[in-house]
This record gives structure tokens, sequence and C-alpha cells, in this order.
């Protein structure tokens, strides 16, 4: 199964009701296996004219308390901003896939990491986050997708999935099922009609004075919940290292070979591999920065990510870049030589 | 004493923020009515424009949400194929329908979602104060046309409900007024009429657009703007059946 079909079977695994898209590459695949598979089991797809529309449609449907999804690669997710906003202002749960590409504009149809800040920043209008997941293979892409849907239940918010156009065509094996499940709040704010209860109202319209910074700090409030609680990352041999790689999604994967082949010569280097993009492993990537080793942040796009590394190593120790944008898919042997050369830096402290 | 005129129960007993003269209330009013007489108040949920209607959740008693400008039929739509039992209606002025969201009531026409469409054409923007819309009269002044619209510069007043009628999706529509009690009855039968062919699952979508007044923004005292509709609008946007 390539991870764009998987991540469609896992929607349907997590008890998606309605998935709403329009097409785009590189996850036409998802559409397509959604239109298949939603009517098997009784649910609903719908193509829709725009990916405004589509994710307006995936606002209507969480409105009344139903689960549902979209998914798109970065100049649809653009389009979808502003649905995303108004999902998070009303509080309304929903999983957003994007199986980014190379941009800006329309850039071309290669893999890519260059939507990290979109994603992590909110996106759209206001202050607000969504949830967002950078797995790096399709077992993970799966798991990601089944805990989105719970999280945004629990959160009433947008949750984001990035991948990118490796890991949508990607085929591997995955175990399809549903692990954890969550004690989640009851829906008693959905729209169902007003029977025998008071008229619901979803709203992200808040005119009466201080009325809209209340509502603010109430996210607020949410959103640091979810950064004590909902962090997810790897670490791998970071004990001992001098040299520490983060990366996420498919550059991670590259990494992880650079990694193996670093220790094979003898060189001290582990990895730190975020899944969560928000909430960032900051408090992981900070702890680990108190020892002097080097970081190397690895991206696929021309330095987004890094950013919040440096961020969380706070100027305790140096932090180096390697990325390729525009589609370009960094190699084992670049980031070979990249570890390499920071080796002989890592020797002498400044 | 009998009582002949009292309060229908879905909309609430409240002061509304609209101008005087305003055609909004009339049809708030019109669409309380129709959902009580019909008892689909325990399974009907609206949709608020961003438009002066926006707070129309506030005045009409069912669940509702509000929504971006121009989306409700996409939003419609996302409720319907999840919740068929439903009764969705959206709400919309001229702007949002006719401009910002033509695409959106194009395809939801076009796919024939069984949703019932208010549209509200007041020939104006009355929210953001008075702006050209796309049913704006020729030679109306507004505050982005100030020496009137005209036709071959800003287009000419775009009639979205002819337009619709031509798709296959849609299976009703009628063009109405509120701008006395004659048309405000007549406006009524068409939005029962509307509702109803939801309510028995008729195939396709439902839409009453209802010439509106908006007095402030169109610099005329209320009494001079139902006038205004019945003497000028109604040329440009004929009123009657269109379909169905
Ligand atoms: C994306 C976006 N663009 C612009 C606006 C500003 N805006 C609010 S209401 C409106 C026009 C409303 O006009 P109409 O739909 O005719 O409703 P009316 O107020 O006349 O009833 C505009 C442009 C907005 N809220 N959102
Ligand atoms: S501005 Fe016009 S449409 Fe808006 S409330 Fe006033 S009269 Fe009504
Ligand atoms: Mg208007």
């Amino acid at each position: 199964m390539c991870g764009n079909e998987a991540l469609a079977e896992a929607a349907i695994i997590a008890g998606c009701d309605a998935y709403f898209g329009y097409p785009i590459t590189p996850q036409n695949e998802v559409p397509a296996y959604m239109a298949r598979r939603m009517p098997q089991e009784g649910r609903v797809f719908v193509q829709s004219e725009s990916e405004l529309a589509a994710i307006s449609m995936v606002f209507g449907a969480s409105a009344t308390g139903k689960r549902a999804m979209t998914s798109s690669s970065s100049p649809g997710i653009s389009l979808m901003q502003e649905g995303i906003s108004y999902l998070a202002g009303a509080e309304l749960p929903a999983v957003v896939v994007n199986v980014m590409r190379g941009g800006p504009g329309l850039g071309n149809i290669a893999p890519s990491q260059a939507d990290y800040f979109q994603a992590t920043r909110g996106g759209g209008h206001g202050d607000y986050r969504t949830i967002v997941f950078g797995p790096s293979s399709v077992q993970e892409l799966v798991d990601c997708m089944i805990l989105a849907f719970d999280l945004a239940d629990q959160y009433l918010m947008p949750v984001m999935v990035l991948a990118d156009g490796i890991l949508g065509q990607m085929m591997e094996p995955v175990v399809l099922e549903k692990k954890t499940s969550r004690e989640l709040p009851a829906k008693d704010w959905a729209l169902t009609g007003a029977k025998d209860r008071d008229q619901n109202i979803v709203r992200s319209l808040w005119l009466k004075e201080g009325a809209l910074e209340a509502h603010n700090n109430k996210l607020q409030a949410r959103y640091e919940q979810i950064q004590r609680d909902e962090v997810l990352c790897e670490q791998y041999e970071v004990d001992d290292a001098e040299i520490v790689v983060v990366a996420y999604g498919i550059a991670a994967r590259i990494v992880r070979g650079a990694v193996t082949r670093a220790r094979a010569e003898g060189i001290k280097v582990g990895w730190i591999r975020p899944i969560t993009l928000w909430p960032f492993p900051t408090e992981e990537i900070n702890k680990a920065a108190d020892e002097f080793r080097i970081f190397l942040n690895v991206e696929m796009s021309s330095g987004q990510m890094v950013e919040d590394v440096k961020l969380a190593v706070a100027g305790k120790t140096p932090v180096a870049f390697h990325g390729r944008p525009g589609g370009g898919v960094p190699t084992v042997d670049e980031i070979l030589d990249k570890i390499r050369q920071l080796t002989l830096r890592a020797k002498i402290p400044v | 004493m009998k009582t002949v005129f009292k309060r229908t129960p879905t909309l609430k007993d409240c002061v509304t923020h609209y101008c005087p003269g305003c055609g909004h209330g009339i049809a708030h009013r019109l669409v309380a009515e129709v959902i009580d007489e019909l008892g689909i108040h325990d399974r009907t949920i609206g949709i608020a424009p961003v438009g002066c209607a926006v707070l129309a959740y506030d005045y009409l008693d069912v669940d509702m949400v509000e929504v971006a400008h121009g989306r409700p039929p996409a939003v419609a739509t996302g409720m319907k194929r999840t919740n068929p039992d439903k009764i969705i209606f959206s709400y919309q002025g001229d702007g949002d329908l006719a401009s910002i969201g033509a695409a959106e009531i194009l395809h939801a026409g076009h796919r024939g979602e069984q949703i019932t469409v208010i549209f509200i054409n007041n020939a104006v923007y009355g929210m953001t104060g008075g702006q050209m819309a796309p049913t704006t009269m020729i030679d109306q002044v507004t505050a982005t046309t100030p020496r009137g619209r005209v036709g071959a510069e800003q287009g000419y007043p775009l009639q979205v409900s002819e337009l619709l009628a031509t798709l296959p999706g849609t299976i009703y529509i009628e063009r109405c007024s509120v701008h006395d009690p004659a048309h405000i009855r007549k406006s009524k039968k068409a939005l029962r009429h509307a509702f109803e062919l939801q309510v028995d699952g008729a195939q396709g979508m439902s839409l009453v657009e209802m010439l509106s007044p908006c007095p402030v923004y169109w610099r005329m005292p209320p009494a001079k703007a139902m006038e205004w509709i019945e003497n000028e609008m109604t040329k440009v946007f004929p009123l009657g059946r269109l379909k169905g």
C-alpha cells in the first residue's frame, strides 16, 4: 500500500465520516481511494470545486459533530488557510493532510518540506495553532492519522499531518489498526437541531468588548496544555553524541542512513526526530544542548524548522544547517560529508 | 379579544441591530414562521453569512453557524451530506452569494445539493458601508461608484438567480420582494415551498431571492426605498418563478 492510500484507510479506521477534497499532485491517490472506499462504508465522499470549498465542507460536517477530513498539497493548502483559521476560531475538530511539494507558487511536484512555517505558525490569520505531525514512515503516517482524529476531538481544533511526495508514493508494509483510543469529551456543542435543548451556535465572531480577547486566552491555555502533554519525538544515541542531527519526515529517514554510516566510521553522532512539529520537542532538544554538542538541522527547505531548533537550543551550543529547497532531496553522502566536517569543529569547543 | 398577529416561537423576542426600514428583519420573520409552520424547528440548521445578517443566530432560535464570507453553500454541503435527515438552509446577501461566493453557490447548485438558500438582494454591501455589489443597479451611487455604476466599467447587475436556474441541479428558484404586504405574503409562500421541497427529500437545491431595502446605503427614507424596489429594481430583477 502506498502512503497516500494508507493514510486514507487509516482515516476510515479512525472513524472519519466524510472526506472532501480537490485533486492535486502528489496526493491524488487519496481522493481516488476515498471515492471508492467511503461509499462502501456508507460514508461521505465529495469532490469539491476548490480547496476553499473543500475546507468549508469539512467545517460544515464538523460543526454537526461528524469526523471530517481533507487532503491536498501545498498550493491547495494555501487556499485552505481561510477555513483552517475559521475552524480554529470556532473550535471545530478537523484533520488536514498536506502532502507537500516544492514551492513557492506552482513550484513543482517534487517532495518538499517547505510548508513547515505555514503549518506550525497557524498559517491563516489570527492567533492560533494547529497540532502538526511530521511522520517519517508509512506506518507512522497511519498511526499519526488515527491519533490526529482523536486529538482534534479532544482539543477541538484542526490537526495537520505533513507528508511529502516520497512518503505519499512509498510502498511499505503497514499494520492498519487503532491501537489506542482516548476518552473524548461529548460533542454537546454540535449542531444537530435544537431538540429538547437550547439553540447551539457555532461561531468565530466575538464582538462584545473583551470577548475575543477572552476567547483567545482560552485557546492559548489549551495550546499550553498541548505543549505540555502531546509532544512526540524520537532520540537515537544522543547520550554520547558530539553531533546531534535534527530532522523530521522523509529527511529523517535519510539522516538515519547517514548517522549509521558515520557511527561505523567512529563518529559520535546521534539524532533527534520530532514527530510532532507543533508542539515542538523544545525541552528535549534544550536538554540535549546542556552538553556541548553541535546540532545539525537537515531539512528539505531553505531552513524553517532550524529556527525552532535554535530557539530550543537557546544559544547554548552551535546549530548548523543543511537544506535542499525547491524539491531537492539531500543524499546520505551529502549529510555524511556535513557530519564529517562538523566533527572537526566538535573536537574544539569554542 | 382575539390575537391576530403574534411573534412566532422561532423568532427570538429581542431588538435587532438592523437599521430602520431594513429588509433583513422581515426576511428573518418569514423564515421563522415557515420553520414553525412546517414543524421542523428541532431538525433545522441555519447558516448565517458574513454581511449585515451575520448575527442572524441572535434572532433565529434554531441551531446555527456563522461561516466565512461566501462559503455558506459549501458549509451546507458538508452538513447535508453527513446529515441527510436535517433541514439545512443558508441565508446570504448579494455580496456573499453573487460575488465572493459565486463559485460555491454555482457548484452547490450544480451538484444539486438538497439545501434551501435564502438570497437577500439589496443591491449593495450593507455591512461594509454601502459599496457596489454585483447586483448594484446601473447609475446607482454607492461608496465605490461615486458617479453611479457604469456598465461598461463595472459590469451590469448580475442576475444570479437566472443563471442558477439553468443548472439541472436546481429544482426551484423564485424571485420575490419584501416591499409591501402583498409581496411579503408571496415571499412567504415561496419560502415555504422551498423548505417543503427539502422536507420532502426532493433532489436538488431550492432558492428564494428576495429584493430587500437598504435605505441607509440607498440614501433614501424607508418608504422611498420600498417604492424604488417596485419602480426600479423589479425592472432589472423581474419577480416570479424562474424554475420549478
Ligand atoms: C474574506 C472577506 N472579505 C471581505 C470581508 C468584508 N465584508 C464583510 S460583509 C461584506 C459584504 C456583505 O455584503 P452582502 O453579502 O451583500 O450583505 P449585506 O450586508 O448587504 O446584507 C464584506 C465585503 C470579509 N468579512 N471577509
Ligand atoms: S446597512 Fe442596509 S442591509 Fe445593513 S442593516 Fe442597515 S439597512 Fe439593513
Ligand atoms: Mg447586500
